[in-house]
């Protein structure tokens, strides 16, 4: 993104091999941490509208060369959040916080999320942190960042890209005869005041939830999805969110860990790629965790591969506590 | 980093000057806490709703809120951090607290410092109260910090 790394049309950096794209259309797309999952969509709505027959959407970030917080930072209004509620870590510890005092979530159960996460990753060749052997105590022994998050409940600064090709069903035949299709999408806003509301959980994550299983069918989210990519940036917000997102009860984010429902052998595995926790190339993140889901029911994920995937969800969550999810499926939508 | 890929990058850092229009509830909102030392909001006229800081708009009636009225100086903490790194954009030296703080007579949260660095000794659900600057510059830290009671 070119606010993120602090230069115009960083998309130069595709260099030479951007070629194929010349004088063809380009549309370009970013809207924080869910310009991966905006790009989705986009690709999505321009092949499914009929305008285009295929289209590459291409998702990227250089985090080494730029401070994303800087540019976070400059979004919040100057006055009520950009000393105190601007960038990523200050409000997502503020929601750590709360979230934990108001459920008596443990620091364990969210050093668990990090500990599954980046044991997820080893099997991710594609995966930025390589952390076979991570331990809760590990994690909970980290430096403090901002209470109560600590070096490892928090996702890495990554540099990465990720692509995925849309094609309407005819095209779709030249190319492969495994292809994952998109059966439902769905955005929700929700935003004032950082603080006008309650700020434990995630209204847009429930919101678009509802939307998105509506339209494909869904009505018991652990039985009818057989795995999620959701985007996590901390340990803490995989537990909220995945209440959030109907896969427990409120409270019930840690238990759903602890009873082993969504680590890989579980009902529900929730990021076999490793998530944010271990890779965040912040433009490409939410396009990573699309991709997954695409893998996952291409059923080309290797040694992350869940068996016999039907239904995937994707998730990307972005600045001002946006959510947009994607379920793609072995089966089109009839 | 190996002296050779150091040689290839270029070190700056960018400063950026701002202006930025707070509008007319944001102007007397600071306007009282510097000149009387009141902390006030806004009612919205059809749920009641008190907001602090207060707004034009109540976010789930869209009603124009034009009643203005004075909350305590008094709240509850209703989630804090800790800030432990240190960076030269912020308020105050760390390690320091900031908290979202439900004022009395308040509907909505506020985010303000809170001179206490300690996690073991900040509490969700503790009180605490507004410090006033002595001498008022018509900033948000007129209200120095809020300290525990
Ligand atoms: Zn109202």
């Amino acid at each position: 993104m070119d606010h993120f790394e602090g230069i115009n049309f960083s998309e130069m950096w595709c260099g030479i091999e951007s070629a194929p794209g010349y004088l063809k259309p380009v549309v370009k797309v970013a809207t924080g941490g869910t310009t991966g999952s905006s790009l989705a969509i986009c690709g999505y709505y321009n092949v499914a509208s009929g305008i285009y027959k295929n289209i590459l959407v291409i998702g990227w970030e250089k985090l080494n060369e730029g401070g994303a917080t800087t540019g976070i930072i400059t979004a919040f209004d100057p006055v009520w959040e950009r000393p105190s509620l601007a960038g990523a870590l200050g409000p997502l510890a503020l929601m750590a916080g709360m979230y934990s005092a108001k459920y008596g979530i443990t620091p364990e159960q969210a050093a668990k999320v990090t500990v599954k996460n980046r044991s997820n990753a080893a099997n991710n060749p594609f995966a930025h942190l390589q952390m076979p052997n991570i331990t809760i105590d590990y994690v909970m022994s980290s430096q403090m960042i901002s209470y109560p998050l600590r070096l490892h409940d928090v996702c890495p600064q990554s540099e990465g890209a990720c692509a995925i090709i849309y094609a309407n069903e005819e095209e779709t035949k030249k190319i492969t005869d495994n292809p994952a299709w998109v059966k439902s999408v769905a955005t929700s806003h929700y935003y004032t005041f950082g603080t006008d509301d309650k700020m434990y959980d995630l209204p847009t994550a429930t919101m678009a939830s509802k939307k998105v299983y509506k339209k494909a069918g869904i009505k018991d989210p652990i039985r009818d999805l057989d795995v999620a990519e959701i985007y996590e940036p901390t340990s803490w917000s995989e537990l909220a969110w995945t209440e959030a997102l109907g896969f427990a009860e409120p409270g019930q984010g840690g238990k759903l860990l602890d009873e082993g429902i969504t680590q890989m052998s579980g009902e529900l595995p929730v990021n076999p790629s490793g998530g944010v926790l271990s890779t965040n190339p912040i433009g490409a993140t939410a396009l990573v965790r699309v991709a997954e889901a695409a893998i996952q029911v291409m059923g080309r994920g290797e040694k992350r591969q869940i068996p016999d995937v039907e239904t995937a969800l994707a998730m990307g969550f972005g600045g001002s506590l946006w959510t947009e999810l994607l379920i793609l499926g072995k089966e089109k939508l009839r | 980093m190996s002296e050779e890929i150091e040689k290839k990058i270029y070190r700056g850092r960018i400063k950026v000057p701002y202006k930025h229009t707070a509008g007319a509830y944001v102007e007397r909102f600071i306007t009282e806490i510097g000149k009387n030392n009141k902390i006030m909001g806004v009612k919205c006229p059809k749920c009641g709703k008190v907001y602090v800081p207060p707004k034009m708009i109540c976010f789930t009636c869209f009603e124009k809120m034009e009643e203005w009225v004075e909350v305590g100086k008094q709240g509850t903490v209703k989630g804090f951090t800790v800030v432990t790194h240190s960076t030269p954009v912020m308020p105050l030296e760390p390690p320091y607290a900031y908290g979202i703080i439900t004022l009395d007579g308040a509907d909505t949260d506020f985010v303000h410092l809170i001179n206490e660095s300690d996690p073991k000794k900040l509490k969700i659900g503790m009180r605490v109260e507004a410090v006033f600057k002595e001498k008022p510059r018509k900033r948000i830290l007129d209200i120095e910090y809020f300290k525990a009671i």
